[in-house]
């Protein structure tokens, strides 16, 4: 989907965001009243000065329009890969963005991410994957890593791989995978807009995506083990 | 009196309960989930791989100079210390817990390589999970502080978390980063990185270099003591999670972009920064840095 | 992965005291975890074993067996993630988990 239709079909009413580069900001009107849309496009490879502009763009709105609610367009296929990023220290930047978006939250701001792209490793962490609600429209792909890749790395035969990912949510890349894992709250269809509005109008919450996981089938421990660790945690 | 360094005990060469017992006060640990209970990794069992106890993650809590504390330590001779459904979930866990008891900090002794990719999309979300609950820990005022010195150095969503504490201590031997050497060598060619350039390596990750760019708050010998010395320092002086802050640190990563954004090696940030002897960062201990550069370093 | 069992017979250990349970060693290439806990009967070491190298059963109970021999491990259950360990590290992680357990080195 490309970031103007995106961006009509979530919302009909109007807005002013613009891309600069690969990253999207402005405002929107919807029926609950304005809100900031943060985000990227072109399944950008979020560097230092990338996660330094969304970081930017984020305290702005924290500035400025305190408790107005924050829609994510997720479009990334990961940080970016380099060694002058590295050198910089990408994480720091990275980890700025992730506690600005922290902030946000704590300040009150709804948090709302909708992928219409990729989303995948140092780049939704900090921003899409951080938000109350994470939701996907038809065609998004949430990823890790490429199974030819992956089986370099863990050595484990591709042919194996790829047999044993069409029955794993853990292995197998795409949006039905993050569904039943809990990572993705909903696929939306089109109309998109009725959708943005009811997310935006229900209430923030705790981060339930590990019992989402465990109801869908697709994580079965870590809902248990976390509440353990919370509860006691003995033997 | 014997040399300090007859006395020091490696953080690198231990393993994670070992640093977690060296840490703390003695004996004070009490874990969460030890091994006799069992909680292993189910789909590393049905990739037909080891499993561990532990799966890789001590978690508990215990008293640092009397106070106390939580503790979660990464194994990174199992599995690289990488997050999987259940070494994430424990973490998380820990965090969670203490948002609710408020004890006076929250000691994350990382060593990972990041997402275990053995269980790529789970442990994915795992590290998300992670790094949502170290920001809610330190929003309700429970301080977060990260130590790295093992073997597998800080990298990934990892390294994200790491970036996200409230303070960072490092040994030299510690790398930082997001994409890691062998990642990015692979990634990107060896042209980008040569993985097995060790001294390129270190001077681009490694604990002296993030400690005089401001990443890291401590720089300390690769020795137990030193870590608990700096542990104790930082949970004193925790960063609050506040707009002002952030704000502050938004300026100082954009001086940094626009001081070292074209530099192509360490070696460019340092003269940048004013350190006079090069060649001395690399060979000198890491007290001696501290003492001939801490006032030409970035802070945060 | 290979799953492995044993039934030791050893005697009994004259001064056995029972600790909380100890784990040593680290699932990594060439290397192995050893959790100790009470819960077999007197005069026996249960060993469950789970082994990523297959086919050395007869190499493990020979191991296992100069370890009861020596060690008197006797009510006591070893529980083993191997990572393709030698037979001198499997000998070398079972004396350090018993002495652990019995409180002798920490």
């Amino acid at each position: 989907m490309t970031p103007a239709a995106l961006l009509d079909a979530l919302f009909p009413a109007g807005h002013s965001v613009r891309a600069a580069g690969p990253v999207l900001a402005g405002t929107a009107r919807t029926a609950a009243g304005d809100v900031a849309v943060i985000g990227t496009h072109g399944a950008a490879e979020v560097g230092a000065e990338v996660a330094h502009r969304l970081a930017g763009e984020l305290l702005t709105v924290l500035r400025s329009h305190p408790g107005r609610p924050i829609v994510l367009l997720v479009d990334t296929r990961g940080q970016r890969m380099s060694r002058r990023d590295e050198l910089l220290g990408l994480a720091g930047y990275l980890g700025h963005l992730a506690a600005t978006v922290g902030l946000a939250r704590r300040r009150g701001h709804r948090l709302v991410a909708v992928i219409f792209g990729e989303a995948s490793s140092g780049g939704v962490l900090p921003l899409g994957f951080m938000a109350d609600e994470i939701h996907a429209v038809e065609g998004a792909r949430p990823w890790v890593m490429a199974l030819p890749a992956m089986a370099r790395v863990t050595k484990l035969p591709l042919e194996r791989l790829e047999a044993l990912s069409r029955g794993s949510a853990v292995l197998a890349p795409g949006l039905e995978s993050f569904l039943r894992l809990g990572g993705v709250d909903e696929t939306w269809a089109p109309p998109l807009a009725p959708r943005l509005e009811a997310a935006l109008s229900r209430p923030a919450g705790p981060d339930r995506r590990a019992e989402a996981g465990r109801e869908r089938g697709g994580r079965p421990l870590a809902a248990e083990v976390a509440g353990r660790v919370v509860g006691g945690g003995g033997g | 009196m014997r040399p300090a360094a007859l006395d020091r005990r490696s953080w690198r060469e231990a393993t994670a309960r070992r640093r977690v017992a060296a840490l703390l006060d003695p004996g004070s640990f009490a874990e969460w989930l030890p091994p006799a209970a069992r909680v292993t990794s189910p789909h590393l069992a049905a990739l037909d791989l080891p499993v561990a106890f532990d799966d890789g993650a001590v978690v508990g809590e215990g008293l640092l100079d009397r106070r106390r504390v939580f503790v979660a330590a990464q194994e990174g001779a199992f599995m690289g210390g990488a997050v999987g459904e259940v070494h994430g979930a424990k973490l998380t866990g820990l965090l969670r817990r203490a948002a609710r008891e408020r004890p006076a900090g929250i000691l994350l002794l990382l060593d990972s390589g990041g997402v275990r990719l053995q269980e790529a999309n789970a442990g994915l979300i795992a590290v998300s999970e992670v790094l949502r609950a170290v920001l809610e820990a330190r929003a309700v005022g429970v301080p977060v502080i990260g130590l790295i010195g093992g073997a597998w150095g800080c990298f990934g969503g990892m390294g994200i978390v790491a970036a996200c504490c409230d303070g960072l201590a490092m040994s030299e031997e510690g790398r930082l980063g997001v994409s890691g050497p062998d990642v990015l060598e692979t990634v990107k060619g060896v042209e980008e990185l040569d993985a097995a350039d060790r001294a390129l390596v270190w001077r681009t990750y490694g604990g002296k270099h993030r400690w005089l760019l401001g990443d890291a708050d401590r720089l300390v010998a690769d020795d137990v003591a030193a870590f608990r010395v700096a542990a104790l320092e930082l949970l004193a002086a925790p960063r609050p999670l506040e707009l002002e802050a952030l704000e502050a640190e938004h300026r100082t990563l954009s001086e940094r972009l626009e001081t070292f954004g074209g530099a192509a090696d360490a070696r460019e940030v340092w003269a940048a920064l004013g350190v006079r002897d090069l060649d001395l960062v690399a060979r000198c201990e890491p007290d001696e840095l501290v003492r001939a550069e801490g006032a030409r370093r970035r802070t945060r | 992965m290979e799953r492995l069992q044993f039934e030791l017979e050893c005697e009994e250990e004259a001064a056995a005291p029972a600790g909380p349970p100890v784990v040593v060693g680290v699932v990594g290439s060439g290397n192995l975890e050893v959790l100790v806990e009470r819960g077999a009967p007197v005069g026996r070491c249960r060993v469950v074993v789970a082994t990523s190298a297959r086919g050395f059963a007869d190499t493990w109970r020979a191991v296992l067996e100069d370890f009861a021999a020596r060690r008197r491990p006797s009510g006591l259950v070893l529980s083993v993630n191997d990572a393709g360990a030698t037979p001198a590290v499997v000998t070398l992680r079972l004396d350090q988990a018993i002495e652990e357990y019995r409180g002798g080195r920490r």
